[in-house]
């Protein structure tokens, strides 16, 4: 039960990109191409769990005072283990996301979750839930970067649909339209979804209240 | 010597701005930008440590790690440069000036973990206008004043914004990243 909890609050109730705003730079800057989210998701994912768990077993030894510091130098010396890998094997990926891969070291997503629960739970659940956090963000950057690049280049993944195309979605100005579209669109299913389950939960209520009522 | 400075002054300030085109620094863009007073504290404190830091930085690689083959620490040793000099800069300010320590007192921390600092360190390294030390430290100075120009633009319109009534989707931040994607369309016309 709890892995389900921590599971759907990565992937929807508390998604990085959509909820917590969260890691808004590689967002719109890496979109223009659903390819790029895939590979920015996938190192911020391994990042992210990687100095879950590390933070997780540390976290009655960092001292209080200290534990930003101690935080950053310990996300950043994963951040330099990812990048050394991509360089070597995939390096096509790492040079399509740029400078943004070193500044994985800043992204809020990573530094947040340490705070708000690597450094309060046990190794287990810090593990899944940097899993899961970055499945989120790396759904929120592929479903984004597919809609830009589907309407801005006509393609999506990098196979050509139509000739049809709006420049507007490729630029900087089209990165801030669809993120705020896409983070409209969320916050409707959210509430939609929340007002539904209230209202099952109190009919339910309603039910049980009827059943106790006619049995007395 | 000088030739590079006018490019390095237009590109870094406007025309490849941080926040609105290269899309650095977009967390404290939109949250500290609800009033001018603060977000002009927010822009001059980030001016004052992307310049220092390349000023830092920028040596430190060129001339000791890359010489010596340690390129690969890069992002260790840049992000434990910021963050002491964010700490460093602190306790100067909070000894020598108690007012601008309690203005700016509360966006110092918060420095560290902005994009645009080491966005910038790392930026330097790579762009193709900078080819010395003094190109360096203009990316970094005029690219903090870009900054502070663009948040400082941006809570003007922001603080319009609290008296105008919007679809209840588009609260919060929607609303203002419509705000911003306004501003970049402007700014890519540079």
């Amino acid at each position: 039960m709890r892995a389900k909890d921590i599971a759907l609050d990565g992937l929807f109730r508390q998604n990085p990109t959509l909820k917590l705003v969260l890691g808004t730079c590689p967002t719109l800057a890496l979109t223009t191409l659903a390819m790029n989210g895939i590979g920015m998701g996938l190192a911020v994912t391994f990042v992210l769990t990687c100095s879950n768990v590390i933070i997780s077993l540390l976290r009655n030894v960092i001292p209080q005072k200290v534990r930003i510091p101690a935080y950053i130098l310990i996300i950043a010396t994963f951040v330099t283990i990812i990048r050394m890998l991509l360089n070597k094997f995939l390096p096509d990926i790492s040079a399509s996301l740029g400078t943004y891969l070193p500044l994985i070291v800043v992204n809020c997503i990573i530094l947040g979750r340490a705070e708000a629960f690597a450094s309060k739970n046990p190794v287990g659940a810090a593990c899944l839930d940097g899993i899961f956090m970055g499945l989120g963000f790396m759904a929120a950057l592929t479903l984004m970067g597919a809609f830009r690049e589907i309407l801005g280049s006509g393609s999506v993944f990098g196979v050509k649909l139509w000739d049809f195309s709006i420049g507007f979605f490729t630029q900087p100005a089209g990165a801030l339209f669809t993120y705020a579209m896409f983070i409209a669109v969320y916050s409707m299913i959210y509430s939609a979804v929340v007002a539904r389950k209230k209202k099952s939960a109190d009919t339910s209520e309603d039910r049980s209240e009827k059943g106790v009522t006619a049995d007395v | 010597m000088f030739k590079m400075i006018p490019a390095i002054i237009f590109a870094a300030m406007l025309s490849q701005n941080f926040i609105l085109v290269q899309f650095l620094g977009i967390c404290p863009f939109l949250g500290v930008s609800k009033n001018t007073k603060s977000a002009f504290g927010m822009g001059m404190a980030v001016t004052a440590v992307m310049f220092i830091a390349t000023l830092i930085t920028y040596p430190l690689y060129t001339y000791l790690l890359k010489p010596l083959g340690f390129d690969y620490m890069e992002i260790i040793v840049f992000i434990f440069v910021i963050a002491s000099l964010v700490q460093v800069i602190e306790i100067i300010l909070k000894k020598t000036s108690k007012s601008l320590y309690e203005a700016m007192g509360i966006y110092l921390p918060l420095i560290t973990t902005n994009c645009a600092v080491l966005g910038v360190t790392e930026l330097v390294l790579t762009s193709e206008l900078v080819v010395t030390m003094l190109d360096a430290c203009a990316y970094g100075l005029f690219g903090g004043l870009g900054f502070t120009l663009a948040i400082v633009l941006m809570s003007g319109m922001r603080e319009k914004l609290d008296t105008v009534k919007v679809p209840k989707a588009f609260e919060g931040f929607p609303i203002t990243m419509l705000l911003a994607c306004f501003m970049a369309m402007a700014f890519s016309m540079f």
